[in-house]
């Protein structure tokens, strides 16, 4: 009987601590995603999700643990190098450019690869149709739900394999985080790996193919989606119910 | 009609010519605020190094320029702006990175690079000694005189030859820098950084390449109004550094952190200053007899005396700050 070697997964984290300065707010996370996959992190407020995604992308000084993108360690490395070894990163607040213009904060995006700009840029108009008349407007005027979607097409400027997203949905009406929410499907569907934190955690986990649910910087249940949202002890612990 | 071919010598043309440095200068400024984050007091010794690197070439080759009958100090200013670029890339590396890197407050690199200015100044005054030194090989300016065909015009509006370089000069300046700033990627890169340099990062600009642009743009900057001012004047250590605080009031008046906004801010600073040192009275003079007679006209009436026009960007700054407390065009604030 041969021994089917599991696929390298796309991200990987072991036992990641880290935090600001000394003080360690990731008390051992581990975490393993493979492509095209969707991974949300839901928790009680200070539990460090946003702490494990900035963690990913190298924001933050991981002190012991390791994370990997593709088998490769990648943690400590400045978040410029991430970009070009295909990761995306959506902050929650200022995610955007305001003084340039929708069409240039695409351009941001694909910065590292200027010759598919073009390219890229039908394609993010494509997908988020709003966009296409706002383009040549400062992204510091648009509304809330058109600057995540600028946000978000920023980052698929550089077509990456990860895409993070820090609470995508954050402010925005109910229409717009059906929205947006949709749009990460359909990401995902396009062959991108996602790992997002979000406070609506039903409907992420809704579309969760992996959940993992952090309290004090350490994983408390890892599950799928589906999975985490029949548990009991997961719904009355964190879901409100 | 002799008045107003005063007035147009003495405003607009001499507002002009100090709108422009002042305007070149404060964009320097202004980039490095936007990108860095610092006041940076060092930029008028910037100027001063690249006028003397000028000064240096045009003694060491006075007949470059003969040939083809432009002043040799401007075909030494592509190799002087490099040189200014490269040395302003250099004191980044030397003196404000390390404490960058150590992540200090913005008020430490301000008084990091009043160290520098007292050292360049106090270097180039080693070299060039302390006099004036013309920048003219021959020492001899060509000065136009126009003329007006009015009858009755018997003064010629005046203007010299390195003003005309000047307005010139300034106006390639601004357009390079517009096409820079919004037609290229490195250009799109540095507003972007000025925006949220987080972003950027996340974006795979490497902001260290984005600093170094922003320095050489800024010594270049420098480097042309420094030689423009003092092919205008004469050459001296410590006179571009008098400009300083003009040019930081250009800056904070036009909005800092917005290259535009210090365009407009010099030339509102430069000529506030001509305007508050001009005589109304010559204007008045031809309406003398249509004024009530009990009124007599002082024979100089400017709102201040030549000798406290360094007061006069300082009041426009007080009164634009409380007026738009972010600048002319909406700067960051401070």
């Amino acid at each position: 009987m041969s021994l089917a070697t599991s696929p390298t997964p796309l991200l990987e984290a072991r036992d990641v601590h880290g935090g600001y300065g000394s003080m360690n707010i990731l008390n051992g996370v581990n975490m393993t995603l493979n492509a095209n996959q969707v991974g949300v992190i839901v928790g009680p407020n200070g539990a460090g999700k946003s702490t494990m995604l900035k963690a990913v992308f190298g924001l933050l000084h991981v002190n012991q643990g390791e994370i990997l993108l593709n088998g490769q360690p990648i943690h400590n490395l400045p978040p410029n190098k991430l970009v070009e070894r295909g990761m995306g990163f959506v902050p929650q607040e200022k995610n955007v450019f305001p003084s340039l213009t929708v069409k240039e904060n695409l351009e941001m995006g694909a910065y590292l690869k200027p010759q598919n700009v073009k390219r890229m840029l039908e394609q993010v108009y494509a997908f988020f149709p709003p966009l296409v008349e706002k383009r040549h407007q400062p992204a510091g005027e648009l509304s809330g739900g058109q600057r995540q979607m600028v946000a978000m097409g920023r980052a698929l400027m550089a077509e990456p394999s990860l895409l993070l997203l820090d609470e995508p949905t954050a402010g925005l009406s109910p229409l717009y985080m059906n929205e947006i929410f949709d749009r990460v499907k359909q990401i995902n569907a396009a062959g991108v790996g996602i790992l997002m934190v979000e406070q609506n955690a039903k409907q992420a986990l809704a579309i969760a193919d992996k959940g993992f649910v952090l309290a004090a910087g350490q994983n408390r249940f890892t599950d799928t989606g589906a999975a985490l949202l029949a548990d009991p002890d997961v719904a009355k612990s964190f879901l409100g119910g | 009609m002799n008045e107003l071919v005063f007035f147009i010598n003495n405003v607009v043309i001499a507002g002009s010519v100090t709108g422009s440095i002042y305007a070149i200068g404060a964009i320097g400024v202004t980039l490095i605020f936007s990108i860095m984050r610092f006041a940076h007091f060092a930029h008028a010794d910037m100027m001063t190094f690249g006028a003397f690197m000028v000064l240096l070439l045009t003694t060491l080759f006075p007949a470059a320029g003969a040939s083809i009958g432009v002043p040799t100090a401007l075909i030494m200013l592509p190799l002087a702006m490099v040189l200014t670029a490269a040395l302003a890339v250099g004191i980044d590396k030397a003196f404000y990175k390390p404490l960058r890197a150590h992540g200090v407050k913005p008020i430490v690199l301000v008084i990091g690079s009043l160290g520098v200015t007292l050292m360049l100044q106090g270097l180039i005054r080693l070299f060039s000694g302390t006099g004036g030194q013309s920048l003219y090989v021959d020492d001899r300016k060509e000065i136009f005189r126009l003329a007006l065909p009015f009858e009755g015009v018997r003064a010629p509006i005046v203007i010299t030859e390195p003003q005309l370089y000047l307005f010139v000069i300034t106006l390639v300046a601004v357009v390079a820098l517009h096409i820079f700033l919004n037609r290229s990627r490195l250009g799109k890169a540095m507003r972007a950084m000025s925006d949220n340099p987080e972003l950027a990062q996340a974006s795979g600009i490497n902001t260290n390449t984005i600093v170094a642009v922003t320095w050489v743009i800024a010594g270049g900057l420098a480097a042309i109004a420094g030689t423009l001012l003092s092919l205008d004047v004469t050459f001296k250590p410590d006179l571009s550094f008098f400009l300083l605080l003009p040019i930081f009031a250009a800056a904070i008046v036009g909005g800092v952190g917005h290259p535009y906004g210090a365009i407009a801010g010099g030339f509102v600073v430069g000529f506030a200053e001509t305007l508050a040192v001009f005589n109304w009275n010559v204007l008045l003079r031809p309406f003398r007899d249509s004024l009530p007679a009990w009124l007599e006209l002082p024979s100089n009436l400017a709102f201040v005396g030549t000798e406290y026009k360094i007061v006069v960007p300082f009041f426009i700054l007080v009164a634009i700050l409380v007026w738009r407390p972010t600048g002319l065009f909406k700067g960051k604030v401070i």
